[in-house]
């Protein structure tokens, strides 16, 4: 069985055009792989491009150099390369993000967003929904609020959609941007209980906690990205 | 993957005189697949639609369309009968102007009833029936079937036309900014109903937009143009968070947060 998940000699700048063409390097170098069953946090001190990591290998951002090897229906794409038709499909079979912040459409209901990447994937609307009202019971989220836009959702309520709608499908791949940030602590062990189940079902996890309790609750290994800085290697 | 794409452009470019309309625009776009073509005013974004949706002819350049008979057909090589059946049936165009777009002084049911006598449907109840329906699915109460769209407010317009055009179940539909002269409140519902229509119809789509934020909602990919000539494509969600070129990171940095 192949590693869902290889990165290789991944780099990353960005040129700001508008600031006479500033180049600020983010990544360098940048090499590691996740098993199935493993969850791996990117640690480090803020700006140390924990989450530009993310977003590349979800295709949000762009890779300089580099190869981000998926297992994707029994071949590889390196999504590094790959037409945008390839990334979205690869999204919506196999990688899986949960974003730290949620970005609402208007008017469709909290249980619609939960339930949208089951539909995407073919799933019948009822099934979907009793997927999805599952989900969110878990999360605690007060029942009055599931058949509401999120757009009014407090930071926390907001959060655990985003995290419900991540964690909906059976995606071989998991990425995590600090899904528990504004949540309580009831809450976050629930996060904890929830990524332990993805574990135990073979699913590779790469995130982001700044909290520790959570952090050390859910790492199978630790991996610091100050590593890959170019402002370390400078120094 | 044994899909095939639906249209496929090669090299077109569009000349008014010695002045650019859009210059050497090639791509694929795939079934279910929605394209943003966002950029300033004279881009040359709409004379790009107006070529492949066959309004214009293109200077050079080939545009093919997949039939549904499973073969490609040259687009400039067709007959205008031909044509223009494909754009009555297979096809939709929503203008930014609804009048553009739908027949003001006849009934808001006969505006979407007419498209379906163009695919041969002759049966009055049926069509009536049909044309409820889809007031209904855009959101126009069924008592204003018998009303004429001069009575309509824009936004209703615009969901009507958007009716009219989606009743024969077309394959392609071109948008030519859609929520263009509407309130913001109204967008949002446009916007939303066009997404799920789209989703739920696995149409293709190619919207030209001056709006970032209508090209994020809507399109899975999308094409920047300046001064005729697409500067900058890829992933929607990649062009906006990561932009490459200096125009797109000016357009970027230009949205309002609110």
């Amino acid at each position: 069985m192949a590693t869902p998940l290889v990165v290789s000699e991944v780099a990353k700048s960005f040129t700001m055009h508008l600031r006479d063409g500033i180049r600020l390097p983010v990544v360098n170098g940048v090499s590691f792989s996740v098993k199935k069953g493993e969850c791996v946090v990117l640690g480090g001190p803020s700006g140390v491009g924990k989450s530009s990591i993310l977003k590349m290998l979800y295709g949000n951002y762009a890779v300089d150099a580099g190869q981000i090897l998926i297992e994707h229906q029994g071949h590889l794409v390196d999504l590094a390369h790959a037409a945008p038709r390839a990334v979205l499909e690869v999204r919506r079979d196999t990688l899986g993000y949960v974003s730290q912040f949620l970005r609402v459409v208007p008017r469709v209901s909290a249980l619609d967003v939960v339930a949208e990447p089951l539909l995407a994937r073919g799933v019948e609307q009822a099934a979907a929904r009793e997927k999805a009202s599952e989900l969110l019971a878990k999360l605690n989220l007060p029942r009055a609020l599931w058949q509401l836009p999120p757009a009014t959702f407090s930071g926390g309520e907001q959060q655990r959609v985003n995290i419900a709608r991540g964690f909906i499908t059976d995606h071989a791949i998991l990425l995590l941007d600090e899904p528990t940030a504004s949540l309580d602590a009831t809450n976050r062990r629930v996060v904890v209980e929830m990524i332990a189940a993805k574990k135990a079902e073979g699913v590779a996890l790469l995130g982001i906690f700044h909290d520790e309790e959570v952090r050390d609750a859910v790492a199978d290994r630790v991996l610091d990205v100050s590593a890959f800085s170019p402002r370390k290697v400078a120094a | 993957m044994t899909q095939t794409p639906l249209l496929k452009v090669n090299d077109v470019s569009k000349f008014y005189g010695s002045r650019i309309g859009c210059r050497n625009v090639s791509f694929e776009l795939w079934p279910g697949e929605v394209l943003a073509i966002v950029g300033e005013s004279g881009s040359g974004k709409t004379t790009l639609l107006s070529c492949l949706s066959t309004r214009l002819m293109p200077s050079s350049g080939i545009v093919e369309y997949h039939m549904r008979d499973g073969q490609y057909r040259d687009l400039a090589r067709m007959g205008e009968a031909e044509r223009r059946f494909l754009m009555r049936t297979d096809w939709g165009f929503v203008h930014q102007n609804p009048a553009d777009g739908l027949r003001m002084t006849v009934s808001a049911g006969a505006n979407v009833g007419e498209r379906l006598m163009a695919v041969g449907d002759r049966h009055y109840g049926n069509i009536r029936a049909t044309a409820a329906d889809w007031l209904r699915r855009v959101e126009i109460e069924e008592d204003r079937i018998d009303d004429q769209p001069r009575s309509f407010s824009g936004g209703m317009r615009q969901r009507l036309q958007i009716a009219r055009n989606l009743v024969t179940s077309p394959r392609l539909v071109f948008m030519d900014e859609p929520t263009g002269g509407l309130d913001v409140s109204v967008q949002a519902r446009l916007l939303d109903l066009v997404r799920g229509l789209v989703h739920d119809l696995g149409l293709s789509a190619i919207i030209v937009t001056h709006d970032l934020a209508v090209a994020r909602l809507l399109s899975h990919r999308m094409m920047v143009m300046k001064d005729g000539l697409v500067i900058e494509q890829g992933l929607t969600d990649r062009v906006l968070d990561d932009p490459r070129e200096p125009y797109t990171q000016l357009l970027v940095s230009s949205i309002l947060q609110v």
